[in-house]
């Protein structure tokens, strides 16, 4: 009898040892460049902070998915009135958020005017400028009426800056971030990690990770020992440099490389002369080779483009041949401006490795056409205020990473400085078009007349570089919006 | 004695005022908009001026200038623009990272280069010298980041003993806090070494020289009891000067090694406060950093007097801010040698 006890025990305690060996793993720690300066989306453009909250630990009427497509978020249904003014949207029920408060429509009342408001310190206002009116029609249902019908409202509403808060809470979330997502601030050691830890009374699907620790890795050269030490298993995007190769070859680790929406361009100041020439404008897109811009800015990696539009997205029409490489090309175009002996120019680069590599490759291609480029290195800060702000520079490289942004050609004194009536009819004609083909058609012609006119030389889509341990499984591979969802994110052995 | 530390703490006080006007100022000039940086390329020239507005950037310069100071004074650092908190919160997480690894780093330093001067100034000339200062040129031209990196491959990636970076926090216990500042402590300690070793070496070997140690060897003194007990004693005053700049380069200059084992100090706060145009983090933070060395300044000042017993015994010898005696002298020279052995090596960085 007491053998059998024995041998039952032991039998019992294997048992529990091998089922806890096979449990897979339930934290993660995921490792992020810039730290974000405070963790409110709806307050602050830096995209580090959509990075670590969105989906994560805020959630919107819908949410934008891996592949760019809009899904049921908060909202599980919606309805589009005949004119396409009215969006009835139908809201889960049972949602919480994290300090304990019911969700309900005057949640998304609240927020939507909040971020529409005059004073609205909102980063994304423009994709709220359409609302004339939110009404909690009851707790389930939620009226947003607009100005016109918009084609890509629902998209929009799917940002990181549309993410809904509640009203006790709103003011607080920069430190403490109240959401209704599947994870919730754990702790925020700032210069150091922000931990997420799995919110129990989520109302959906609940998260496979029990913690998520984002810590911050500053410098490119640190990232790959962080790695390889297995104190860090991810990079949603790694600044991972030279060191790509030696992390391909490893079976340790996965290396995915995926689209953003950034468009990486070399920006030209349209009113400035000579560049408020089109013969100018197309003698420097002659003269650029992308491909070896490609190979020295983003190790080869980028996918060229010849529009300011992501070949990633639905619409896309490959332009990249355009204005082919051709230097005797280049040179008849600035004959025809006048200008066969060349000119001299600046540009002005931030600081971040594609604008600092691929400025000094566009210098030396440029030089073949007797355009004399002066490098002028800047700060993010610098660059806001010089070129951004007071339009005072000639070119400069940068990646515009917002999705869907090709409408910023025609506003209204962006630092472009670019004026073509004929484009800002069709983004006018595509912002209230609903119907699926007519807006890829506008996306067409608004692209090709971008490619023609060359408001800018268009180079290469930026690419994420997703690193990450072997074993793990559901991270992103684009992103469609900068965001490391991780709701999907979990072990497997 | 009094006359000279009154002296030196009204010189200490005048200093600290010029500094706050001199950071002030700099940072006015800096370009870049600290509001249009947190709402990004988006934002309307509207919203910007509503952020700059509430942010009371918008009011004149003197007045901005007389509010920061007089906060300061009140020991009101201000809140971050960016971080949204009290400046003092982000100081208090930040220094107690930088201030025990600044620590660590200083005593490895003094522990290893003291002997190592001792070492090769009784063995001047010879191969242990040779050998000795060989190294000690080695330490000052090798970047402390790529030796930083060394380290890491070494002790965390191959043999897995510390962590390739980060920092847990006290609260997860000291050893394990402590063993993250190991390696940053180690490649930080070492170029100051070396710099320490060679000014040890030197000064000692000026002491060495003197007629009093000749009459000490001559009375029948053993060389031991000379070398440690009357000569390295004498040999102090440059190297605690030394020690004194140090810890100040240690405590403000470790942005390098804290962006490479990504720990959250004060060096790492500064530089990301600057590109992020946090102007009242950095304008603060700067003026904590002269506070410390003006402050490390007087307590080596002070220390002086603890070393050569003259100071403290006749208080009317003082001349020029400095200790009577052989002190300026070798200070200057000192310091010389300090500047331009780490401008070669930063020339090399």
């Amino acid at each position: 009898m007491k053998l059998w006890k024995t041998i039952l025990a032991a039998a019992v305690l294997s048992l529990a040892a091998a089922m806890s060996a096979f449990a897979a793993r339930t934290d993660l720690t995921l490792g992020i460049v810039l730290e974000p300066p405070h963790l409110d989306p709806t307050a602050g453009a830096a995209a580090a902070i959509g990075e670590v909250t969105y989906a994560n630990v805020f959630e919107g009427l819908t949410r934008i998915d891996d592949n760019g497509q809009v899904q049921p978020g908060l909202a599980e249904s919606w309805a589009v009135s005949d004119d396409g003014k009215v969006y009835t949207f139908k809201l889960h029920s049972g949602v919480k958020f994290h300090d304990g408060s019911a969700f309900s429509a005057d949640d998304v009342k609240f927020s939507l005017d909040r971020a529409r408001a005059k004073d609205s310190l909102n980063p994304q206002k423009q994709l709220f400028a359409h609302i004339t009116d939110v009404t909690a029609v009851d707790p389930a249902t939620v009226k947003v009426s607009l100005d016109g019908p918009q084609g890509s409202f629902l998209y929009d509403m799917g940002q990181v800056a549309a993410v809904i808060v509640a009203k006790g809470s709103a003011d607080g979330n920069k430190d403490k971030p109240i959401g209704t997502g599947p994870f919730k601030l754990d702790h925020w050691a700032k210069g150091s990690e922000i931990t997420l830890v799995k919110n129990p009374e989520y109302w959906g699907t609940p998260a496979a990770l029990d913690k998520a620790t984002f810590r911050i890795v500053p410098d490119a050269a640190a990232a790959v020992p962080a790695l390889l030490s297995g104190d860090i298993q991810a990079f949603a995007n790694m600044p991972a440099q030279d060191a790509l190769e030696q992390l391909q070859s490893d079976p340790r680790f996965s290396v995915v490389i995926g689209s953003t929406e950034g468009e990486t361009i070399l920006s030209i100041n349209n009113k400035k002369p000579p560049f408020d020439k089109l013969a100018v404008r197309q003698a420097l897109a002659s003269a650029i080779d992308r491909s070896s811009i490609i190979a020295a800015a983003s190790n080869g990696l980028g996918k060229p483009i010849g529009s300011h539009f992501s070949p990633a997205d639905a619409g896309y029409v490959d332009l990249t041949g355009v204005y082919p490489h051709d230097i005797a090309k280049a040179k008849e175009y600035l004959k025809q401006a006048g200008l066969e002996n060349g000119f001299s120019a600046t540009i002005k680069l931030p600081p971040v490795p594609y604008a600092r590599d691929g400025g000094q490759v566009i210098q030396s291609q440029l030089k073949d056409i007797g355009v004399n480029l002066q490098i002028i290195p800047v700060e993010w800060a610098e660059w806001l205020s010089q070129v951004f702000t007071n339009k005072d520079y000639d070119l400069t490289i940068v990646s515009h990473v917002e999705p869907n942004d090709i409408d910023i050609y025609s506003r209204p004194g962006y630092y472009f400085q670019y004026d073509n009536p004929k484009f800002n009819d069709v983004i006018k004609e595509l912002g209230t078009t609903v119907d699926k083909d007519k807006r890829l058609e506008l996306l067409g012609e608004a692209q090709r007349i971008l490619a023609h006119d060359v408001p800018a030389v268009y180079l290469f889509e930026l690419p994420k570089i997703g690193v990450w341990d072997a074993k793990l499984q559901g991270m992103w591979t684009n992103w469609p919006i900068e965001a490391d969802d991780l709701t999907k994110v979990k072990w497997t052995d | 004695m009094t006359a000279y530390l009154l002296k030196r703490i009204i010189i200490a006080a005048l200093t600290l005022v010029l500094a706050s006007i001199v950071v002030f100022a700099v940072m006015e000039i800096l370009p870049g908009d600290p509001a249009r940086l947190m709402l990004g390329l988006n934002a309307s020239a509207d919203q910007v001026e509503v952020l700059r507005n509430q942010m009371g950037l918008n009011a004149p310069l003197v007045l901005r200038y007389l509010h920061w100071a007089g906060g300061l004074l009140s020991l009101d650092f201000g809140r971050s623009y960016t971080y949204s908190v009290p400046v003092i919160d982000l100081v208090r997480e930040r220094v107690v990272v930088s201030l025990p690894l600044a620590l660590i780093a200083l005593a490895l330093s003094t522990i290893i280069a003291i002997p190592v001067g001792v070492f090769s100034a009784s063995r001047q000339g010879r191969a242990g010298d040779t050998l000795a200062m060989g190294a000690a040129q080695l330490g000052v031209a090798v970047p402390n980041f790529w030796f930083a990196l060394i380290l890491i491959y070494l002790f965390a990636v191959w043999l897995r003993l510390v962590p390739a970076g980060g920092f847990p926090g006290w609260s997860a216990g000291i050893w394990t806090a402590l063993k993250s500042l190991f390696l940053p402590a180690i490649a930080l300690a070492l170029p100051q070494a070396a710099i320490l070793g060679r000014v040890a070496r030197s000064a000692l070997i000026e002491v060495l020289n003197e007629d009093y140690i000749r009459t000490a060897r001559a009375k029948g003194l053993p060389y031991r009891t000379v070398l440690w007990r009357h000569a390295l004693r004498n040999a102090m005053i440059p190297v605690l000067t030394i020690l004194g700049l140090q810890f100040a380069f240690l405590l403000a200059g470790t942005i390098i090694i804290e962006n490479v084992f990504y720990l959250p100090g004060l060096g790492r706060l500064i530089f990301q406060a600057i590109t992020q145009r946090d102007l009242i983090v950095v304008e603060s933070i700067v003026m904590l950093l002269v506070a410390a060395v003006i402050l490390i300044n007087l307590i080596v000042d002070f220390s002086y007097a603890i070393v050569d017993p003259r100071l403290r015994a006749i208080p009317g010898k003082v001349r020029s801010g400095f200790p009577s005696g052989i002190a300026p002298k070798q200070i200057l020279r000192a310091v010389q040698r300090f500047r331009e052995t780490r401008n070669r090596s930063r020339g090399r960085q």
